[in-house]
């Protein structure tokens, strides 16, 4: 006797969900188990906990028949452990241990445990997000990813071991219950907080900059002058994610397998900062089926690259392709994809190799050509990049003891006015602001996508300051953040 | 590419001062748009260490930058330090400038002033006694300093350590009984033992560009009124810097004002030309 029976999951190719038909088809002959259909290696291991699992659910595995599993379309890669729940599921109709019919209109998605247990898998936001495209109501799915279908917009039906999963196809059991996290529990981890810099007045202003603007910053000076720690508290000055955004955000959060169990939606913006030993692929995105880098990682959020002249060569100058169009396309064997990679980046260097430069304290010992050589690792066009640059020495002990400064919920309210108030309706250049910026051009290196910078940071500036036009004042703080000369122009 | 010609001591053109010393060079090598005459214009050289300060290369650009208003030609080597900012400082003032090398003509060495050497062609002159192709070598490097000095009436160090190249040029103005200036520096630091022993040993403290101008005889330029007064904050600030280099945030709890007004008075003061930023600290230019 053949027997056939389908199941639907969804396979990802980066971000986007594909249907994919799981097939089952039961016959008779040399008894075996193949699955078929460009299916990895975690995936041709589904056939041994699929087995486990149906024995330990105490259903019956068909072990005289001959078993073949295809995933279809065949063409196309699959990856992970996701398949091991539809994979059962198509088994199990096809011996008709549940009714085949009532597979139609949902979408599984799961690991299956050894003792049958369903475990949560990365990406079921983007499989729930294709059910719903595919207009399919229900998707089946660990209890754990149960808060990450249910933001795609599809009813979840979270199941925690495969007998449950049976029974409620059986229909012996009503779906079981989702429960929406409530609000409290969705509470945003503790982000550091701005009042913990003491001193550092002029770099705490160019991050609420930064912040208000958008603007990438370099923050240059001696080791221990806190370039990092202010750089971590960007994110926390930052306005929160509207629901789109904080969609899109959790979206590549959930394919990398990051979501906190206990915060399935990401709300505050991101903060990544990858070690300077980091390879392109890990930054800009890769691996066999494209996976999102770092830069996807950081979207709507905060890269920070720490040391940025101790980054190889080639991962800066990748940078420049996000940095430009706020996406990175990923080649790569299993496909192609588009991440979004729509993010702010903050860099830190030293002003020397040894770091000693502008360190009063110590004398540095750097050659001039150490020192070039330190400095033009950083290319021309990755620094047209930043639009902003400070300049942070060592502070004095006065200064470590000064009461804290202000603290990041009031920056952020200032930040979220003068976001507003761009979006609205960006202040114009005054005529003096126009001409201090001309006479600026012609009296300090500027070039002219340097002159194109500082207007955008002025721009920032008037906005702060609640200004209906760029005044002069602003224009002449803008330019107080532009690249220093010493770096290659 | 400007084209390079030659110019032999018995040329009318060849700079009579260059002439007048122990050992002239044969011949010179020229390139650049400028006139071979200038060469017989008074000129100072600017000299120091390769491995400066802030403060070595803020006080020799704008040295070289009220020099070269003065009408004088700024010569010096075109090395990295002090010898760079001298060029770039002529060059500021839209004065005239040149650079001795210690390689054959057609070369740009360091090749990392390529680009200084294409500005200082524009208009002034690189110079060398090597041909065309002949490689840098530490022992043409002295040799050069010769003709730096041979060229001028007057050299200046700007920074410069005990045992320094800068202090074989000064050697070399001494024997032709040229006049050696040098920049004061603190006692305490190692780039300023050269200038300083040279003071101890005689020569003319640098206090401002009026003192090298009073040393040749020559007229300062009127200075220009700075056109705008300066706005409160701008001026208070000012007389804060007085006091030594500070950094944006020292100032900011000085003067208790805000970062983002100082930001922007101490960009109208630079702007103005009244002080200088270097690796994030200001101070006062001379």
């Amino acid at each position: 006797m053949h027997v056939l029976a389908r199941a639907i999951t969804h396979a990802l190719v980066g971000l986007e969900p594909r249907r994919v038909e799981v097939e089952a088809h039961l016959q008779p002959g040399v008894p075996g188990f193949a699955i078929v259909g460009l299916a990895d290696r975690a995936c041709q291991e589904a056939k041994h906990r699929v087995r486990s699992g149906v024995v330990s659910a105490s259903l019956e595995w068909p072990f005289n028949r001959r078993i073949t599993v295809n995933l279809a379309p065949a063409a196309l890669r699959k990856e992970g452990s996701g398949f091991d729940l539809p994979i059962s599921l198509a088994v199990l109709a096809a011996t008709r241990q549940l009714p085949p019919e009532r597979l139609a209109g949902h979408a599984a998605v799961g690991e299956l445990a050894l003792d049958g247990r369903v475990r949560s898998v990365a990406g079921a936001l983007a499989v729930a997000e294709g059910a719903r495209r595919a207009g399919l109501g229900r998707v089946v799915c660990a209890a754990q990813s149960a808060p990450e279908v249910a933001l795609a917009g599809v009813e979840p039906v979270p199941v925690e071991h495969l007998a449950e999963a049976v029974s409620y196809f059986r229909g012996e059991i009503e779906a079981p219950a989702y429960v929406p996290l409530a609000a409290s529990e969705l509470a945003s981890p503790e982000a550091p907080d701005l009042a913990d810099v003491r001193g550092q007045e002029r770099a705490r202003r160019a991050l609420e900059i930064a912040a208000a603007g958008a603007h990438n910053l370099l923050l240059a000076g001696p080791p221990g002058t806190g370039k990092t720690m202010l750089a971590r508290r960007l994110p926390g000055i930052l306005p929160e994610l509207t629901r789109q955004e904080a969609l899109e955000v959790t979206r590549i959060h959930s394919v990398a397998g990051l979501l906190p169990p206990e915060q399935p939606l990401v709300t505050v913006p991101p903060f990544r900062a990858p070690h300077h030993g980091a390879s392109a692929p890990a930054v800009i995105g890769g691996g066999t089926g494209p996976r999102p880098g770092e830069v996807s990682l950081a979207h709507r959020g905060v890269l920070l690259l720490d040391e940025l002249p101790e980054f190889n060569r080639s991962v800066l100058e990748a940078l420049r392709q996000p940095l430009e169009d706020g996406v990175v396309a990923v080649s790569r064997v299993g496909g192609h994809a588009l991440f979004p990679a729509c993010f702010e980046l903050v860099g830190t260097m030293n002003m020397c190799p040894c770091g000693a430069r502008g360190d009063p304290a110590v004398e540095c010992g750097c050659s001039p050509q150490r020192l070039a050589a330190y400095r033009e690792k950083l290319s021309r066009a990755l620094l047209d990049r930043f639009d902003m640059a400070v300049a942070m020495p060592r502070p004095r002990a006065t200064e470590l003891a000064a009461p804290p400064g202000e603290g990041s919920a009031a920056v952020r309210g200032r930040v979220e006015h003068a976001r507003e108030r761009l979006r609205a309706a960006a202040p114009r250049r005054t005529a003096g602001a126009s001409e201090l910026l001309s006479s600026a051009v012609e009296r300090l290196p500027l070039s002219g996508r340097g002159r194109a910078r500082v207007a955008r940071v002025a721009r920032t500036i008037a906005a702060l300051a609640g200004a209906h036009e760029v005044e002069p004042a602003h224009v002449a703080e803008a330019l107080s953040y532009r690249l220093p000369a010493e770096l290659p122009s | 590419m400007s084209t390079l010609r030659r110019l032999r001591r018995r040329d009318a053109g060849f700079p009579p001062l260059l002439a007048a010393i122990h050992d002239p060079p044969a011949a010179l090598f020229l390139r650049g748009s400028g006139d071979d005459a200038l060469l017989a214009r008074p000129a100072v050289a600017i000299v120091g260490a390769r491995a400066c300060s802030a403060y070595g290369r803020s006080v020799a650009r704008s040295l070289a930058r009220d020099l070269a208003a003065a009408g004088l030609v700024v010569v010096s080597g075109m090395a990295r330090g002090v010898d760079g900012e001298a060029h770039r400082g002529a060059l500021d003032a839209d004065g005239v400038t040149v650079a001795v090398l210690g390689c054959g003509i057609d070369r740009d060495y360091p090749a990392a002033h390529a680009e200084l050497a294409r500005r200082i062609c524009g208009r002034g002159l690189l110079l060398s006694e090597y041909e065309p192709g002949v490689e840098p070598a530490p022992w043409r490097f002295p040799a050069r300093n010769r003709i730096i000095a041979g060229l001028c009436r007057a050299s200046v160090v700007v920074e410069a350590r005990e045992r320094s190249g800068a202090l074989i040029t000064t050697d070399f103005a001494l024997e032709e009984g040229r006049e050696v200036l040098a920049v004061p520096g603190e006692i305490t630091s190692a780039l300023s033992a050269g200038t300083n022993a040279l003071l101890r040993l005689g020569a003319t403290p640098v206090t401002s560009s009026g003192d090298v101008l009073e040393a040749l005889g020559v007229d300062p330029v009127p200075v220009a009124e700075p056109g705008a007064p300066l706005a409160p904050t701008a001026a208070a600030l000012l007389e804060r810097l007085r006091d030594g280099p500070r950094t944006p945030d020292e100032l900011v709890r000085a003067a208790e004002i805000d970062p983002a007004q100082a930001s922007a008075a101490l960009v109208e003061l630079e702007l103005a030309g009244r002080v200088t930023l270097d690796e994030g600290v200001y101070r006062v230019s001379i």
